[in-house]
């Protein structure tokens, strides 16, 4: 059985379609890339699974209930967490309240010592130990990164949505980056990652789904999917192909 | 509990006992002054636990004060006063949620410009009704009360105040505040509820703004709507808590003391100039004091104490 489940999603801002028609499962456990050139409608379709944009039309399930139409944080509830395309820090919070706000809002909320102890766990598991007295505003950008995505795995989350969680990172960082998720993947999480990095993509997804102009123009194995002739046309164009 | 949050508790209850006994030897000047201090006070730590983290600011302060006044004028001869305090706060608690469910949703200059309106509303809403109904503006309000009961009044509010503003920065609420102050997109996604928290701490919030005019009654004996609305208040508070510092639990607090008594010097040798003077002063604190008094105390502090070090 499918863990999310997305059937017909469609976006509309005013006369825009930026989703039109998109339609796939993901079986619990998979780590899945959605892939697409630039105004594709990736993070416009990760908005939606999130909560953030309601669907115009179509539906948005997770373990077989239907999430679209909820807010976000009933949405965090029911087992969805995320990061941002660019990176949201609670700026005036450290960086272990930034991750106590995912773990006191979370279905089942942690506070006090418990919560002390599980900071430092997930500090400690995305390379952040002992920083938890660090201002969030003082960290590196990488850093930023991994906070963010300690935040969200604080919420203990059933699927994760990465929106191009490997951008910006030099060779070394995008190699602890790609181990981090690797882990991720390991441990029996579900990820559904935007990313334009094609070396992770390959490293880390069995599967892509690829989109173009709001609507899905290829889903299957990583290696026949990056060779399809629509896909590369997409990504460099017809004359360029 | 701890041996220094016994300390804490200890020297706050010695002052609280200490501040009780003013009215026993301050003559009717000194204590007219402390109740205002308390009365400001109160505004500004009630406007600053809501409005310090989340920082939507309401100019509604006066909206809810005048609510508490009025109820005061308009049941004291037909309630015993215990329950004419528990209309009023009744009615504030109301307003705030009907008030809160329809513009906590707004963010930045309008939610500003909404509260402003607000208090404009009630202000009409209610001289309209005496106007037209009752056929008599103002309202007179007689209670069997001095000075001193209305200081001791707001003192028992005053520590109240302060107990949940403290209670609030430590518990659950309040970094669900802050989260949402710092980025409400973000709160949403780990599971904060941000209408149902910011409508509580306005709802409390403004309870206690109501209870403060309520209490503060009695001390005008003639009310009416120009004196109990009157959107000079809630400017006030605003600047004191900004000078204070509005995220810090004493910042308010400590904003209104030396404001309340510029203010009272100013409007007695400068009544024509009182208005320009309050503008630039509100300038003159925005840009100079952007975090308050407290944090400008703690930077300045930290420098010093880098410097010392070799």
């Amino acid at each position: 059985m499918s863990l999310l489940s997305l059937k017909s999603v469609t976006k509309r801002f005013g006369g825009l379609t930026a989703v039109n028609g998109l339609s796939f499962d993901l079986v619990a456990g998979e780590t899945v890339g959605l892939l697409g050139p630039n105004g594709s409608g990736k993070t416009t379709a990760l908005n939606m699974i999130s909560g953030y944009l309601p669907v115009s039309d179509g539906s948005v399930a997770l373990g077989g209930d239907t999430i679209s139409g909820l807010s976000p944080d009933r949405i965090a509830h029911k087992g969805v967490a995320r990061t941002f395309q660019l990176v949201r820090a609670l700026p005036s919070l450290s960086v272990g309240e930034n991750v106590l706000a995912a773990l006191a809002f979370r279905r089942n909320p942690l506070w006090g010592r418990d919560a002390e102890v599980r900071i430092e766990t997930l500090l400690a598991q995305v390379g952040l130990a002992g920083r938890a007295r660090q201002p969030a505003d003082s960290l590196t950008y990488i850093d930023l990164k991994r906070m963010e995505l300690a935040r969200a795995l604080a919420t203990e989350p059933s699927l994760l949505l990465l929106d191009e969680w490997l951008a910006g990172l030099n060779p070394t960082e995008l190699r602890a980056g790609i181990d981090l998720i690797t882990s991720l993947r390991e441990s029996g999480m579900t990820i559904l990652l935007v990313e334009h990095v094609m070396d992770a993509v390959r490293a880390l997804c069995s599967r892509c789904i690829v989109m173009n102009t709001g609507t899905k123009i290829a889903d299957g194995p990583t290696a026949d999917v990056l060779s399809d002739p629509e896909v590369v046309r997409a990504y460099l164009g017809v004359e360029d192909a | 509990m701890t041996g220094k949050t016994l300390l804490i508790w200890g020297t706050a209850l010695v002052v609280f006992a200490g501040l009780a006994t003013v009215p026993l030897f301050a003559g009717p000047y000194p204590l007219g002054l402390m109740i205002g201090i308390l009365g400001y006070a109160i505004l500004a730590t009630a406007w600053a636990f809501f409005s310090g983290p989340t920082r939507y600011v309401s100019l509604a302060t006066v909206a809810f004060f005048g609510i508490g006044a009025y109820t005061v004028g308009v049941l004291s001869d037909v309630m015993a006063y215990p329950l004419v305090l528990l209309t009023a706060a009744v009615i504030g608690l109301v307003v705030a949620v009907i008030v809160g469910l329809a513009t906590l949703r707004l963010a930045g200059v309008y939610f500003v410009v909404f509260t402003f309106g607000l208090t404009e509303l009630v202000r009409q809403l209610v001289t309209c009704y005496e106007v037209n109904v009752t056929r008599t503006l103002g309202r007179y309000v007689f209670l069997p009360f001095g000075p001193e009961h209305i200081y001791w009044q707001l003192l028992v509010l005053g520590a109240a105040t302060l107990v949940i503003a403290w209670w609030v920065r430590r518990a659950r609420i309040g970094l669900a505040l802050r989260v949402i102050g710092d980025d409400p997109v973000v709160a949403s996604h780990l599971g904060i509820g941000i209408t149902k928290t910011k409508l509580t701490l306005f709802a409390v919030s403004a309870v206690i703004m109501t209870l403060a005019g309520a209490i503060q009654a009695p001390r005008w004996t003639y009310i009416e709507p120009s004196i109990v609305f009157n959107p000079t208040v809630s400017f006030l508070v605003v600047i004191m808590a900004l000078l204070g510092g509005p995220t810090r639990l004493f910042g308010p607090l400590l904003g209104a003391i030396p404001l309340f008594l510029l203010f009272e010097w100013l409007s007695a040798n400068f009544p024509n100039h009182y208005s320009i003077i309050l503008g630039l002063l509100f300038i003159a604190i925005v840009f100079v004091l952007p975090n308050g008094v407290l944090a400008a105390g703690e930077k300045l502090f930290g420098r010093l104490r880098q410097e010392a070090t070799p």
